[in-house]
């Protein structure tokens, strides 16, 4: 099962948190940090698994991520999972975001946390994966935008918001 | 969104943490009051604004509104809002909000739309958040759903997964039935999409009752040789750089890991043909250079490889796995270097393939140097613990010694221990097992846990044969201008003992001896230097020469006038012993050790603990060989008067407990098999039976000392608040308290009438029977005084309430029917058989009373869920008093019979 998927910039700065196991708000926080500074120290080019902090149950769970740029993408998952199925899980994760918004960068995950959130859900539901094929993930992400903008249009005109 | 924009924008640009603060609770003020407003919020405003929360919320900051106008959201006819409620609310909704019931509302109407996007929306809230109310709610619906036959493809993903996660929170509550038998032919469906989800869903099921699925097998085998033989654009969508259905491979691999081999010759050949492509398909050279291809490719591989290992059963398979994971030890990609470092050392317990791993060692040792990721050269050492055995342990040990000089800090305690039980297991003389923990307090001293040195010198004192060997050794090791505490430790306590034998060397004569080990004492810490003040004493009588020197040392101030109290003790009783002593007397106060009682090593136990059984190989194979080689010893001679070093009640009390500052409290594994109880020759206390029901009170007083309990326990965790009150005006000494083997470091004094508190945090790892004893230990006046008692700590303290109707009720009653579910006691009332005390007896044991269940209304039901590490067991209860002739049926029917046994065996006492 996947306990947590996490991403963060390369200041440590959370760009998106979803965990699939109960924490208090300030656990999470905590398990954020612990995260960023045992994947951060890391050199490049070594492996992309390593053994879960403390506040995320240890050696029982693997942190598996990789490191896009400014962004790093971390999964914590339980024995129960691939870690290389995992890893291509997380490839797919960031070409699904590259073609939703044409050349994905950090800045469209800051404004776009709600899109980030629904592709997210259309592969990982309750920690398990749902759906792996991008094809199908981008058709039911486009069949949103389309009900999405369809009902902007006949309930909302475009006007001035603060 | 150009106000989500803006104040995005406005965050990102603030200088300082205070602005940014200033900033969100302007947004926050903002929000608050338009939620307040009277004037009706449209759709896209409240869009924008619970994208605002969400964002100040990654951001790490409380949000404390909002959840209502999220809830309406849901109840929305329109998409978009309707999205945006359940996205809110799966990030921020926890699973015990008072609002669960209107969500569930909402959830209910969007299952029963038939609008599929709006079944997905509701089925994803179910999984994400999880809780036993919704679990309630909806455990009956989703498997309908997963099954009806014009369920949409995509709703019957999103099914599957919801029904997963309920069953992992609340399986209690989801009920096997017809369904089961269809889902698992879901294994045929069309969609690869389903197949995935179901493959999963089936996976955990099937670990929980693997005779409901075992039909999953041969449909599992089925599928799995299809996509293995399809050409790669087969499968089209579901073909992953050239790879077909990577992820359905490894998830139907996993599935198969639930079973045996299967017994049916054709479905098994068609298994082993599967495993055979697969592990062909790693030697064809690759159809991409890219890495998506590879990782896909070996993802599968990995998994067959981890099925051949469990199924242990194919030698020709078990080989070829083995050399396919050589050839990654030297592949130039880390990842998969560190995957077959962990593939392999399951595979080196295997009895087939020990051999074959260790023809790998050398490739092992050059990981083990040359790697540069610490989470691989970790690996590696696991590796060649698993892989060692009699024939290369003084390799492998020699390769973990000198890699411990270099070593990460994290993993150096790990090493020490690893080191120290190979050296003991293999050793075939002792003198290189001696060396080799020598060496190990010089490279890492400050890594060897206590029970690594008790441990030796358990060991020297069973053996005669390395005694001589031993002093010898900790004399020359000594010689060092710096040496580790530790091994001053070792020296002066094989001194003390065995001092004598090397004497006869004028290099190493009794005052050279005594000389060198005072050398350093004034640069140890106390509990040291009272080791060392025992050595002296037994210098005494083994040396009459050197008495004279001594009791100049023992005599002088700051020894005799010695700020410790503990010290100044030692010098005081052992001056007066060796002024007033008969040489008879003195000899037989301070005769040799005698020999430890053999048990299992505390060494290895330390490191079960902190491993995790699961990762420990050399246990597996210890079931497999004889059991420990050279006859484990452990710890402990409780029996202070005759251990005049002290270090029979230190390892007593001490032994196996990790170093703890002093204050702090620890997570007591308590009820984890690996833990042997110590100090059972004491005395016990029972604790009283109101216990059972109540977690408050005083747990055991006498003349001296009162010990009074606060606890508190929530599912598989608890947390007891223990009080020890002096009762008297005089100080105790040394106060010191334990449970089981493990010490909680209290403050060593306990003023007259005052109270000293200590925490224990319990976790239940699996249903029990024994409860844990705490020890104490202190000196009042002259004399020390022992007590043990068990504490309150019984299994249905992890009980959790759950209320249901009068039909769920006898359902369940009647699924949980197997002879062995269902444990029954008829006994006698010891109290007067009071309605009210009864109930309140049931509650306090932690059922919910269920009213108006039982069609009797004298009888008394309650129902309720035992929370473990591993697992819950869901719990029913039947109580039927009989007022004329005094008497109580007690039922208990819950999914495993020890737990009925015990529940049954604690409850019964209460009446």
């Amino acid at each position: 099962m996947i306990k947590a998927i996490l991403i963060f910039n390369n200041h440590g700065k959370p760009r998106l948190s979803k965990f699939y196991e109960h924490y208090s708000e300030d656990t999470e926080q905590q398990i954020i940090r612990e995260t960023f500074h045992l994947v951060s120290k890391r050199d490049e080019n070594v492996c992309n698994f390593l053994e879960g902090g403390m506040l995320i149950g240890g050696s029982e769970n693997k942190l598996i991520y990789r490191h896009y740029a400014t962004l790093y993408f971390v999964f914590c998952v339980d024995s129960s999972e691939s870690e290389l199925g995992i890893l291509d899980l997380i490839q797919v994760f960031v070409e699904t975001l590259d073609k939703c918004f044409e050349n994905v960068c950090e800045l469209d995950l800051i404004f776009h946390v709600d899109k980030v959130h629904n592709i997210l859900a259309e592969m990982v539901m309750g920690g398990m994966v749902l759906e792996t094929n991008m094809n199908e993930i981008i058709t039911q992400v486009d069949a949103q935008n389309k009900m999405e903008k369809s009902e902007t249009f006949i309930f909302q005109s475009p006007r001035q918001d603060r | 969104m150009r106000g989500l924009a803006v104040f995005i924008s406005d965050i990102r640009n603030c200088k300082s943490k205070e602005a940014e603060i200033k900033r969100i609770n302007k947004e926050l003020a903002n929000i608050r009051s338009k939620f307040k407003g009277d004037k009706a919020l449209d759709g896209y405003s409240k869009k924008k604004y619970v994208c605002k929360l969400l964002f100040i919320f990654l951001l790490g900051h409380d949000i404390d509104f909002g959840h209502m106008e999220a809830v309406n959201l849901l109840s929305s006819n329109k998409y978009t809002e309707k999205q945006i409620g359940y996205l809110f609310i799966s990030v921020l909704v926890n699973s015990n909000s008072d609002l669960i019931s209107l969500i569930n509302n909402a959830i209910k109407n969007d299952l029963s739309s038939r609008n599929p996007t709006f079944m997905n929306l509701a089925l994803h809230c179910i999984a994400n958040v999880g809780s036993r109310e919704m679990a309630e709610a909806f455990a009956a619906e989703v498997p309908r759903i997963l099954v009806a036959g014009d369920t949409m493809d995509s709703v019957k993903q999103s099914a599957a997964l919801c029904l997963l996660r309920l069953n992992t929170t609340s399986p209690d509550l989801v009920p096997m039935g017809e369904w089961t038998a269809r889902v698992v032919h879901l294994l045929n469906d069309q969609h690869l999409g389903v197949v995935t989800a179901a493959t999963s869903l089936i996976t955990t099921l099937a670990q929980k009752s693997p005779e409901d699925f075992k039909t999953s097998v041969s449909l599992a085998v089925a599928r799995l040789s299809r996509i293995v033989s399809s050409a790669s654009t087969d499968l089209q969508d579901y073909t992953y750089y050239f790879v077909a259905a990577p992820w359905l491979s490894v998830k139907l691999l996993r599935l198969l890991q639930c079973y045996p081999p299967p017994e049916d010759g054709a479905i098994r050949g068609r298994l082993t043909e599967c495993l055979e492509t697969i592990l062909n398909k790693a030697q064809e050279p690759p159809k991409s250079k890219k890495v998506q291809h590879s990782n896909a490719k070996n993802a599968v591989l990995f998994e067959a490889i981890s099925l051949i290992i469990h199924h242990d059963s194919e030698p020709t398979l078990l080989v070829r796995a083995c050399n396919q994971l050589g050839q990654f030890l030297q592949h130039r990609e880390t990842n998969l270097r560190y995957l077959a470092l962990e593939s392999m050392c399951t595979l080196a317990s295997s009895e087939f393939s020990h051999e074959a791993v260790k023809t790998h060692i050398e490739t092992v040792i050059n990981a083990l140097k040359s790697e540069r990721d610490v989470s691989v050269r970790q690996r590696a050492v696991d590796l060649l613990y698993a892989m060692c055995d009699r024939s290369n342990a003084k390799q492998i040990v020699a390769e973990m010694l000198s890699y411990l000089e270099t070593a990460d800090y994290s993993i150096r305690e790990e090493i020490v221990l690893k080191v120290a039980i190979l050296a003991e297991k293999y050793a075939v003389d002792y003198t290189w097992y001696v060396d080799t923990i020598l060496n190990l307090i010089r490279f890492a001293g400050d890594y060897v846990s206590d029970e690594v040195w008790y441990r030796v010198i358990q060991i020297v004192i069973n053996r005669d044969e390395v005694q001589g060997y031993a002093a010898k050794t900790v004399f020359e090791a000594l010689q060092a201008p710096a040496c580790h505490e530790n091994l001053v430790k070792v020296g002066g306590y094989i001194l003390g003992e065995f001092g004598n034998l090397i004497a006869g060397d004028s290099r190493s004569s009794p005052l050279i001896q005594f000389d060198l080990l005072h050398s350093k004492f004034h640069l140890c810490s106390v509990p040291t230097r009272a080791l060392l003040l025992s050595a002296y004493i037994k210098f005494i009588n083994l040396f009459p020469e050197v008495k004279g020197t001594i009791q100049e040392v023992l005599r002088s101030d700051s020894q005799l006038r010695n700020a410790d109290v503990e010290l100044q003790q030692r010098a005081v009783e052992y001056l007066r012993l060796s002024c007033i002593a008969s040489t008879d007397i003195l000899a037989t106060v301070l005769e040799e050790m005698p020999p430890f009682p053999e048990r299992e090593s505390s060494i290895l136990a330390k490191l079960k603990k902190k491993k995790g059984p699961g990762n420990l190989h050399p246990d597996l194979d210890e079931n497999r060989k004889e059991r420990s080689v050279n006859g484990g010893t452990v710890a402990a001679s409780p029996t202070p008067s005759t251990d005049l070093l002290g270090l029979g009640s230190t390892i007593a009390t001490q032994n196996s407990a990790p170093p703890v500052s002093k204050g702090t409290s620890l997570l007591v594994d308590v009820f984890s098999e690996n833990i042997i109880p110590d100090m059972r020759c004491l005395p016990l206390a029972p604790f009283p039976s109101r216990f059972v029901c109540k977690n408050n009170g005083v747990l055991y007083e006498n003349q001296l000392l009162q010990i009074g309990l606060k606890s508190e326990f929530r599912q598989n965790l608890g947390r007891m608040y223990v009080f020890f009150g002096n009762k008297t005006s005089t100080q105790f000494m040394n106060f010191a308290a334990s449970v089981f083997i493990l010490c909680i470091p209290a403050d060593p004094t306990v003023d007259g009438g005052a109270q000293l508190q200590q925490i224990l945090n319990i976790e239940c790892v699996s249903d029990f029977v024994d409860a844990p004893v705490l020890n104490i230990q202190f000196r009042y006046g002259g004399t020390l005084q022992n007590i043990a008692v068990k504490l309150p700590i019984t299994l249905n303290k992890f009980f959790q309430p759950t209320e249901m109707t009068s039909q769920d009720f006898f359902q369940r009653w009647k699924q949980l029917g197997a002879p062995q579910q269902e444990v029954q006691k008829i006994f006698k009332a010891k109290n007067s058989m009071d309605t009210e005390v009864t109930k309140a007896k049931i509650m306090g044991f932690g059922a919910a009373l269920l009213d108006g269940v039982d069609p009797n209304p004298s009888n008394f039901v309650g129902a309720g869920v035992i929370h473990t590490k591993t697992t819950q067991v869901g719990c029913l209860l039947r109580l039927e008093p009989n007022t004329q002739a005094q008497m109580y049926r007690l039922t208990l029917r819950t999914s495993r019979d020890t737990v009925s046994q015990r529940l049954c065996d604690l409850l019964s006492e209460q009446f």
